[in-house]
């Protein structure tokens, strides 16, 4: 009886989210939960796996040289790009913010147009090309800066460079969207009163006043930057090849793709899954801490 | 939305604001370098396209870049038109799918706040951080146990419970729908689907716009090419691919190839860019 009265207030509720739940239980959670699983086993995709227990973990963190070199490959990644993509996000949304609705526009599809241009960043192969006729080879040596060209995707002391340079060119996605929106929502008033109050610079009014006001946005950018900056992998081999040079431009991702889709070592594959999971959710648990000083 | 007077007295100077579109240009010229050289890059002849010292616009435009694609498309085995039929079957159904059950759940979620609703939407707030690699291979393992590889499903499905179109949705829904909107159709005698369809829905316009963006702007680019093995089956961006990947001699195709994939998702998103800044905007996440 009880659960005839409880059916009745919530089944429909019930009925209208099941699609969904079930489908992302079915392709999100399980998966995960499969991953952690499987990373205390040794799997093959033909054999049943094996359970190890913990040997995995301890191949990967004491044993592995590679993958030391692309955890560090990784955070320098995450460190550079990360920050720097969100910065540029909320810069560009800021000043973009000031402008006249036309030009508004303009500049939003310019900046944003790269982020949902599918492949098109591989054209950056062609302007970093190694040879004199890459268009970065050739200007820079017409400039009388280098003499001979650069071999840009291959050389290991800066693919990672040219890797991040792309990265960033295509960062302003969804968080820039939202910086964008966020700022547009903000109460007029609120500035009236700043202006009162003594804010006398934009740095002042945007330290007190605007990203106080947007900080729901700024997490969100955050979330979605931490993301992108960690999960950086598969653009990285479709411009420097896999493996790259001296595995320079080797990172987290890559390693588990080598492991996943070439090696077949699922359970090996599914540890490194679950280490960045991990991480991913430590830095955004930093990052929302960090939020919360501002202003 | 210009500055009020009073703001731009105060706390804007002259210098301040001279720097700032300095700094927008010169970003803005590094942002569009790369789809210039794109763009021209598809209308240049041969000649130019191999010239030293390399040439950055086109002198003498010309189709033959695509007229040239169109070729080795009309050679290819499987007709091209296949390809695009594929891609277009998956967009559509996958981004329908998608908006139709992230939309359902986003209102249960959002206005109903059943329980068990709140552990469900801070899972979904967690899956956001997920890289697709992390999960990739249960992923594969749970699609070939269902029996869906080499078939459209094993792209489609997995599309409908993308997260960030759920959130989006309901962070949408939260800001946007009164309560007593709802109430007041639901007082008509409204069943909860006619309050979802007739009420509700209309007013999350810029909402489900964005959601079938971002769902289009993922499906159309997606080569499928870890389920999908028959080639009638294959995708155009995977199509498109291997004809690029036809050698040096084919850069003029692949700019042409690279224009093409691009004005697609680029013009979809100028014709709704307003909905789009919109639904950002309730994006927001209270810690």
């Amino acid at each position: 009886m009880k659960l005839k009265a409880f059916w009745k207030k919530w089944g429909v509720s019930y009925l209208f989210a099941a699609p969904y739940v079930l489908l992302f239980l079915l392709f999100t959670v399980v998966p995960v939960l499969v991953a952690m699983a499987l990373s205390f086993t040794s799997y093959n995709m033909l054999q049943p796996p094996v359970w190890v227990g913990w040997a995995n973990y301890v191949k990967l963190l004491f044993a592995d040289d590679v993958f030391l070199i692309a955890v560090k490959n990784t955070l320098l990644f995450a460190a550079i790009t990360g920050p720097l993509s969100y910065m540029l996000c909320l810069l560009l949304a800021w000043f973009i913010n000031e402008l006249k609705p036309t030009m508004r526009t303009i500049l939003t599809l310019l900046f944003y147009a790269p982020s949902i241009s599918g492949n098109v960043f591989m054209i950056w192969t062609i302007l970093f090309s190694g040879d004199i006729y890459g268009w970065v080879n050739s200007v820079l040596i017409r400039w009388g800066i280098i003499y001979e060209p650069v071999r840009w995707l291959t050389d290991p002391d800066t693919l990672l460079w040219v890797t991040m340079l792309v990265t960033l060119w295509m960062s302003l996605g969804t968080s820039f969207l939202a910086f964008i929106a966020g700022l547009q929502g903000i109460d007029e008033t609120l500035y009236e009163a700043g202006a009162l109050d003594g804010v006398r610079n934009r740095w002042q009014e945007l330290w007190f006043i605007t990203l106080p006001a947007m900080r729901p946005q700024l997490l969100f950018g955050a979330i979605i930057s931490i993301t992108t900056s960690f999960a950086a992998g598969s653009n990285i081999v479709a411009l420097v090849g896999f493996p790259s040079t001296d595995y320079a431009g080797h990172t987290v991702i890559t390693h588990l793709m080598d492991y996943g889709n070439i090696r077949f070592e699922m359970g090996y594959a599914s540890a490194i899954a679950t280490l960045l999971f991990i991480v991913m959710l430590g830095t955004q648990q930093l990052v929302q801490r960090m939020l919360r000083k501002i202003g | 939305m210009q500055l009020p007077i009073y703001r731009k007295r105060v706390t804007r100077s002259p210098g301040g604001d001279l720097a700032s579109l300095v700094m927008l240009l010169l970003l803005g010229a590094f942002m569009a370098l790369p789809m210039v050289y794109v763009i021209s890059g598809a209308f240049k002849p041969l000649n130019e396209l191999f010239l030293f010292p390399p040439r950055f616009f086109v002198r003498n435009p010309t189709l033959d870049n695509f007229k040239d694609l169109a070729v080795l498309m009309s050679e290819s085995w499987v007709p091209i038109s296949r390809y695009l039929l594929n891609t277009l079957i998956i967009t559509c159904l996958g981004t329908a799918g998608h908006v139709l059950f992230a939309s359902l759940c986003a209102f249960a979620i959002s206005k109903h706040r059943f329980p068990g609703s709140r552990v469900i939407f801070n899972l979904i707030v967690i899956s956001l951080m997920f890289a697709p690699e992390v999960t990739a291979i249960p992923n594969y393992l749970i699609i070939a146990r269902l029996g869906w590889i080499d078939s459209y499903r094993a792209v489609i499905v997995p599309a409908w419970q993308s997260s960030l179109g759920l959130f989006l949705m309901k962070q949408f829904m939260d800001q946007m729908i009164p309560d007593s909107l709802l109430e007041a159709a639901r007082i008509d005698g409204a069943t909860e689907w006619q309050v979802f369809r007739r009420v509700a829905m209309p007013t999350v316009r810029p909402a489900w716009l964005t959601l079938i963006i971002l769902s289009f702007q993922s499906l159309w680019g997606n080569t499928g090419s870890s389920f999908i093995y028959s080639e009638n089956l294959k995708t155009l961006p995977y199509a498109l691919n291997q004809i690029v990947a036809g050698g040096i001699a084919r850069a003029g195709v692949g700019a042409a190839v690279a224009l093409l994939m691009m004005i697609v998702p680029v013009t979809v998103f100028i014709f709704n860019q307003r909905s789009v800044v919109q639904t950002m905007g309730t994006s927001g996440l209270k810690e």
